[in-house]
């Protein structure tokens, strides 16, 4: 069984057959070669593979990429534009935002909720907002200070 | 690929879904949210032969309310009670619960219907609907009932709904202005299941005694679990210090029957229960605001 689907993904659209029980991490990473978007843990725990789809931040390990068929959808590589970076990743890069970065371009994802949400959000607001989101290199305090970066550039 | 095979089916009506279930019954799943069904498939657990997406449904995805009740749908998502101004305001027991179900990204995605029919007994929203009486409509292809929450909830993942049944509605009486409420629950970590949990809902009479007392604890039995010797106990009864106490003890000790897992003893869930209700009942305590 195939489903066709059409998706469009960070601006582009793209036509694909998907078997119905391929993930839409999957689709992201294997077949639009996407990879930028993280396989953490397969069970919506850890946030690595938060993706924008339709304005909202979801785990796209537990979304079914025949769901996504007619989705919006905004993956980490979408962010940057002409080159320049965007406020958040510029943010993470000042403020040491990561270590071994395998969470990052979920935190990023998320962050970019947060900031979509409430685009002045205190350093509870933003701490609430990344429950998500799991870092084990470190704790979180550069994470929360990069996104307080971006607030402040956007803003 | 992560999942096993499956066929897929993405309807666009509720008559179409009942048709599916009526001829694929127990081999098909139902995909709401998908926020614990995908990951039970991706671990394989669950192998639905045929799953039946229900995020066509538009019809079932709303909330809307009357004088005594709020209707919510099943594809509602829990992000949207979360920004409802209804459920704010008419039911602000599910309110203030909503920042504990999982995290945002979760609640974009998960919906009432799932979370209800999942029946997962350390989830939240289940011991709440309980406690505010709510009820649900399961319906076939060819039947329509209705259905209590203390009569829907029969065990771990286990509910009332037969297979070729889906939970579509669920109706809730609206919280009178002397509804007093509380919700606790203690998790490792915010978002995380809930070690133990309680949610309270407390109408005084006149003489400021407990005249309807609600207590439903989550995450210390196999569903989730009402207080019937602390209801019993404090109903006539002031909302006092000493009579909160002796209630939480008396549901601690008699009402409720926790297990030991690798999270925690059943020691310390019947310690936190105690702890979390006299938190729960003070709360409601404190919302009191006699003329």
């Amino acid at each position: 069984m195939a489903i066709s689907i059409s998706v469009t993904v960070n601006g582009k659209t793209y036509n694909h057959e998907v078997e119905p029980r391929m993930l839409l991490v999957h689709y992201l990473r294997d077949v639009l070669r996407l990879t930028g978007t993280h396989v953490g843990c397969d069970t919506s725990g850890c946030g690595a593979c938060t993706v924008v789809v339709n304005g909202r931040a979801v785990k796209s390990c537990t979304m079914l990429a025949a769901q996504a068929d007619g989705a919006e959808i905004t993956t980490i590589e979408g962010l940057a534009s002409n080159g320049d970076l965007h406020p958040l990743q510029e943010g993470f890069r000042e403020e040491h935002g990561l270590q071994c970065g395998f969470c990052t371009p979920g935190m990023i994802m998320t962050a970019w909720q947060i900031l979509q949400d409430n685009p002045n959000p205190s350093e509870e607001e933003i701490r609430h907002g990344l429950e998500g989101n799991l870092c084990r290199c470190t704790g979180y305090q550069n994470i929360v200070k990069a996104i307080q970066y971006a607030a402040k550039k956007i803003g | 690929m992560k999942p096993p095979p499956f066929d897929y089916f993405a309807p666009q009506t509720l008559e179409e879904v009942l048709q599916l279930l009526e001829q694929y019954g127990d081999d098909a799943k139902v995909l709401a949210g998908g926020q614990s069904l995908i990951p039970t498939m991706n671990f394989r657990l669950a192998q639905p032969a045929v799953l039946i997406d229900l995020n066509g449904i538009r019809e079932l995805a709303d909330i809307q309310e009357s004088d005594e009740e709020i209707t919510v749908g099943a594809m509602t998502r829990q992000r949207m009670l979360e920004k409802s101004v209804i459920i704010r305001e008419k039911t602000p027991l599910i309110f203030e619960t909503i920042p504990h179900i999982a995290h945002v990204q979760i609640r974009n995605r998960g919906t009432v219907g799932g979370n209800l029919a999942h029946a997962d007994p350390a989830s939240e929203l289940p011991a709440v609907m309980v406690t505010l009486n709510a009820t649900f409509k399961l319906q076939s292809l060819k039947s329509e009932r209705w259905v209590s929450a203390s009569d829907f909830f029969q065990g771990m993942y286990m509910t009332a709904l037969q297979p070729e049944e889906i939970l579509t509605e669920v109706r809730i009486p609206v919280q009178a202005v002397t509804g007093l409420y509380g919700f606790e629950e203690v998790a490792r970590r915010h978002g995380d299941y809930a070690l133990a949990g309680v949610s309270v809902l407390v109408h005084l009479d006149e003489n400021q005694n407990c005249e309807d007392v609600r207590i439903t604890y989550f995450s210390v039995g196999e569903a989730p679990v009402p207080a019937h010797n602390a209801v019993q106990f404090l109903t006539g009864q002031p909302l006092e210090d000493e009579i909160i106490s002796e209630a939480a003890e008396l549901a601690a000790n008699n009402d409720i029957d926790p297990h030991d897992d690798i999270h925690a003893s059943a020691k310390y869930r019947r310690h936190l229960a105690k702890i979390l209700t006299i938190r729960a009942l003070q709360k409601a305590k404190n919302r009191n605001k006699p003329n």
